[in-house]
C-alpha cells in the first residue's frame, strides 16, 4: 500500500471509490465554479428577467455587451486598466528597489524598517480609510488634492508590505559572489542592481506582479473614495450604479460583471505556478 | 560589518580598510533605494493612521473648524446601540467565516490531496472564487440570493425539498446569507494553504501507523492534524482579522440592511463618515477596529505559545 496523501484515497480503485470520487470532484467544481459560470452564460443571454440566471442561454445575444456602451462601462474598464496599470508598475518598481536595498544591503535602522514593513501589512486600509480621505484631500507638506484624481487611486497601492518581503525574501538567494564580481568589474550600484539582481529575481518578479495585479483589480474602498464623481470610477466600483435598467433588466450588470472578474481570472490562470509560490511563502496578507 | 562595504567604494581600496566615504556611502546608497517604499508608507500609511487617531479626539467639522472633545467619540461608540449590534455583527460574521472556511477547507484538502492530473485540475477550479473580483462576486450572489421562487439558491435548495428562503430580503437570514457567500470565497483559500501544509507531512510515519495497524482516523488524528496546527493558527488569525473589517461584501449585498440586521462595523463607519459626515466618531471607530485586530492578534499567539509550551 502506497501512503501519499493522508486519506489514500488516490489508491482506492474499484468501481464504487471511482463513482465516490466522481461525485466528490464533481460537486466540488461546480459548487466553486458554478456561479462564475452561471455569470459567463448569464451575460450572453437576452433576457428581461431580473432574477434570471441561468446556466445555458436560452437565447445567444451579444447586446448586453452593446447596451454597456450607453452605461459607460468601457469607460469604467478603461479608468481600471488605468489605475491597474500604472499603479502595478510603481508597485513594482518600488518593491525591487527596497527588497534590494534590505536584502543586500547592511546598515543601521534595517531591522526597524522590517518592523515599519511589517505594521502596514498589519493595518489593513479599511481601518485607515476615513483619515485616508482626509490626507488625500490635503496632502501633509505638499497641500495638494487627490481626491479625484487617478494619483489619489494609484499612490495608495504604490508600496505593498507583501510585495516588498517577497522580493527581499528572493532577492537573499542570489549568490555575493556575482555582485561582487561585477563591483571588482567597475560597475555601479545600479548597473549592478539592473544587470545582475534584476534578471535572476525574474521568478519573484512574476509572483508579485499577478498578486500585485489582482490586489489593484480588487481595490473597492479606495476608489469609492477617491472618485465621488461617475467619470472616474473603476469597474468594481460601478457595477452598483448598473444594477438596475428597464431596457436590459440585469443584463447590463452581468455583462460589466464579467469584465470586472475576466482579468483577474486571466491574470491567475496565466501565472498560476507563481501564484501558488506566493501563497504558500506563507506572508499573504488579503 | 563595514567590511562588507569595502567593494562599494571601487577598485582602489585596499580590503579592511575603507576610505572614509564608503562608511557613509553605502547606508546613503540603502536608504535612497527604499525612500520611495518609505514615502509611500509614511503618506498613505502611518500619516492616516495619526490623523485618525488626533481626529478621534475632536469634532470634526469642515467650515467651523474642529471642537476638542477628549474621549467622547469612543463614548458615543461605546454607549451607542447601533455601533454595538454593528460590533457584534462583524464578531458573528467573522467567526462564522473563520470556522466554516478552516472546516470546509481542510476537509476539502484532505478530499483532493494526491499527484494526480485531474486532481490539480480540481484544485484550479476551485481556486477560482479566491481571485475573482469581490465586487463582481458579491453582484453575482445577489441575483443568486433572489428571494422568489425564480431565484437561483432557491431552485437548488427546492431540488433537494426545502421551501425558499428569504436570503437577504430577511432581517433573520441577511447576515447568514452573507457568511454563506464569504465561505464559498474563503474555503478554496484555506484548502490551498492546507494542502502546502500536506505536503511536509511525513511520509513514514503513515507507513509506520500502517504496520501498527492504526486506523485512517487514528492516522489524521494523531499524524496528520498535528502537523496541520501551525497552519491552522495562520489560516485563523488572518481569515478572524479579515472578517473583522470586512467591507466590500456587506456594502454590495445588502448595505446593511434590511433594518440594520447585516450593519457591520466598516459599513457603520463609511455611513458616519462619507454620508452623515462625522469623520471623530468614524475615525473612533476605526481605531476600535485597529485594537480589536490587534487584540485578536495577540490572544491568538498567546494561545499559540500555551500550547506549544
Amino acid at each position: 500500500m502506497r501512503f501519499d496523501s493522508a486519506l489514500g484515497l488516490e489508491s482506492r480503485r474499484g468501481p464504487l471509490a471511482t463513482t465516490g470520487k466522481v461525485l466528490i470532484y464533481g460537486a466540488m467544481v461546480v459548487v466553486f465554479t458554478g456561479p462564475l459560470i452561471g455569470l459567463l452564460m448569464s451575460a450572453f443571454n437576452k433576457t428581461l428577467d431580473p432574477t434570471s440566471f441561468s446556466l445555458w442561454p436560452d437565447e445567444f445575444t451579444l447586446e448586453n455587451f452593446i447596451k454597456a456602451q450607453d452605461k459607460n462601462v468601457y469607460l469604467y474598464l478603461l479608468n481600471s486598466f488605468i489605475v491597474v496599470g500604472f499603479g502595478l508598475l510603481l508597485q513594482v518598481l518600488v518593491s525591487v528597489f527596497a527588497a534590494y536595498s534590505l536584502a543586500r544591503k547592511k546598515f543601521r535602522g534595517m531591522t526597524f524598517v522590517m518592523l515599519l514593513m511589517l505594521a502596514t501589512m498589519m493595518l489593513p486600509e479599511e481601518i485607515i480609510a476615513i483619515p485616508l480621505s482626509l490626507v488625500l484631500a490635503d496632502m501633509p507638506l505638499l497641500h495638494v488634492n487627490l481626491i479625484g484624481t487617478y494619483a489619489g487611486m494609484i499612490l495608495p497601492v504604490g508600496a505593498w508590505g507583501f510585495s516588498i518581503l517577497v522580493m527581499t525574501e528572493f532577492m537573499k538567494e542570489v549568490p555575493v559572489e556575482l555582485e561582487e564580481a561585477a563591483r571588482i568589474d567597475g560597475a555601479g550600484e545600479l548597473r549592478i542592481f539592473a544587470t545582475i539582481i534584476l534578471p535572476l529575481c525574474r521568478p519573484a518578479l512574476g509572483v508579485i506582479g499577478v498578486f500585485g495585479f489582482t490586489m489593484i483589480w480588487d481595490q473597492y474602498l479606495l476608489p469609492l473614495i477617491v472618485a465621488p464623481q461617475s467619470e472616474m470610477w473603476t469597474l468594481p466600483v460601478a457595477l452598483r450604479s448598473l444594477r438596475s435598467d428597464e431596457e436590459v433588466g440585469i443584463g447590463v450588470l452581468l455583462a460589466a460583471s464579467l469584465l470586472a472578474l475576466l482579468p483577474s481570472i486571466i491574470a491567475f490562470l496565466a501565472f498560476q505556478r507563481q501564484f501558488m509560490r506566493g501563497l504558500t511563502s506563507g506572508a499573504v496578507k488579503g | 560589518m563595514t567590511s562588507t562595504l569595502a567593494p562599494a567604494s571601487g577598485r582602489t581600496a585596499a580590503p579592511g580598510h575603507p576610505p572614509k566615504s564608503a562608511r557613509w556611502r553605502g547606508p546613503l546608497i540603502a536608504w535612497l533605494f527604499l525612500a520611495p517604499a518609505l514615502l509611500l508608507f509614511l503618506y498613505f500609511k502611518f500619516i492616516p493612521m495619526f490623523v485618525g487617531l488626533w481626529k478621534s479626539l475632536f469634532k470634526v467639522q469642515t467650515f467651523l473648524g474642529d471642537e476638542w472633545v477628549g474621549f467622547q467619540n469612543y463614548q458615543t461608540i461605546i454607549t451607542d446601540d447601533e455601533f454595538g449590534a454593528a460590533i457584534w455583527h462583524s464578531v458573528v460574521l467573522a467567526f462564522g467565516t473563520t470556522l466554516g472556511s478552516l472546516v470546509l477547507g481542510l476537509g476539502l484538502a484532505l478530499l483532493i490531496e494526491g499527484p494526480a492530473r485531474y486532481l490539480w485540475f480540481v484544485r484550479t477550479a476551485a481556486f477560482l472564487p479566491v481571485v475573482t473580483t469581490m465586487a463582481a462576486v458579491a453582484e453575482v450572489w445577489r441575483i443568486m440570493f433572489h428571494p422568489a421562487d425564480s431565484g437561483m439558491l432557491n431552485i437548488v435548495i427546492g431540488w433537494a425539498g426545502v421551501d425558499p428562503q428569504p436570503w437577504l430580503a430577511s432581517e433573520d437570514s441577511s447576515l447568514m446569507s452573507i457568511m454563506l457567500m464569504s465561505i464559498w470565497r474563503g474555503t478554496p483559500y484555506d484548502m490551498m494553504i492546507f494542502l502546502a501544509g500536506l505536503v511536509g507531512v511525513n511520509r513514514s510515519l503513515y507507513e509506520a501507523a500502517a504496520v501498527d495497524g492504526a486506523s485512517t482516523w487514528r492516522r489524521l488524528r494523531h499524524i496528520t492534524l498535528p502537523a496541520l496546527r501551525p497552519v491552522f493558527w495562520i489560516l485563523f488569525t488572518l481569515a478572524a482579522i479579515r472578517g473583522l473589517r470586512v467591507f466590500v461584501e456587506v456594502y454590495v449585498l445588502t448595505n446593511g440592511g434590511p433594518n440594520g440586521s447585516s450593519e457591520v462595523l466598516m459599513t457603520l463607519i463609511y455611513k458616519l463618515g462619507f454620508q452623515k459626515n462625522e469623520l471623530g466618531v468614524a475615525s473612533a471607530g476605526g481605531i476600535v477596529l485597529f485594537l480589536a485586530t490587534l487584540a485578536l492578534t495577540v490572544i491568538v499567539q498567546m494561545l499559540r505559545r500555551r500550547q506549544a509550551a
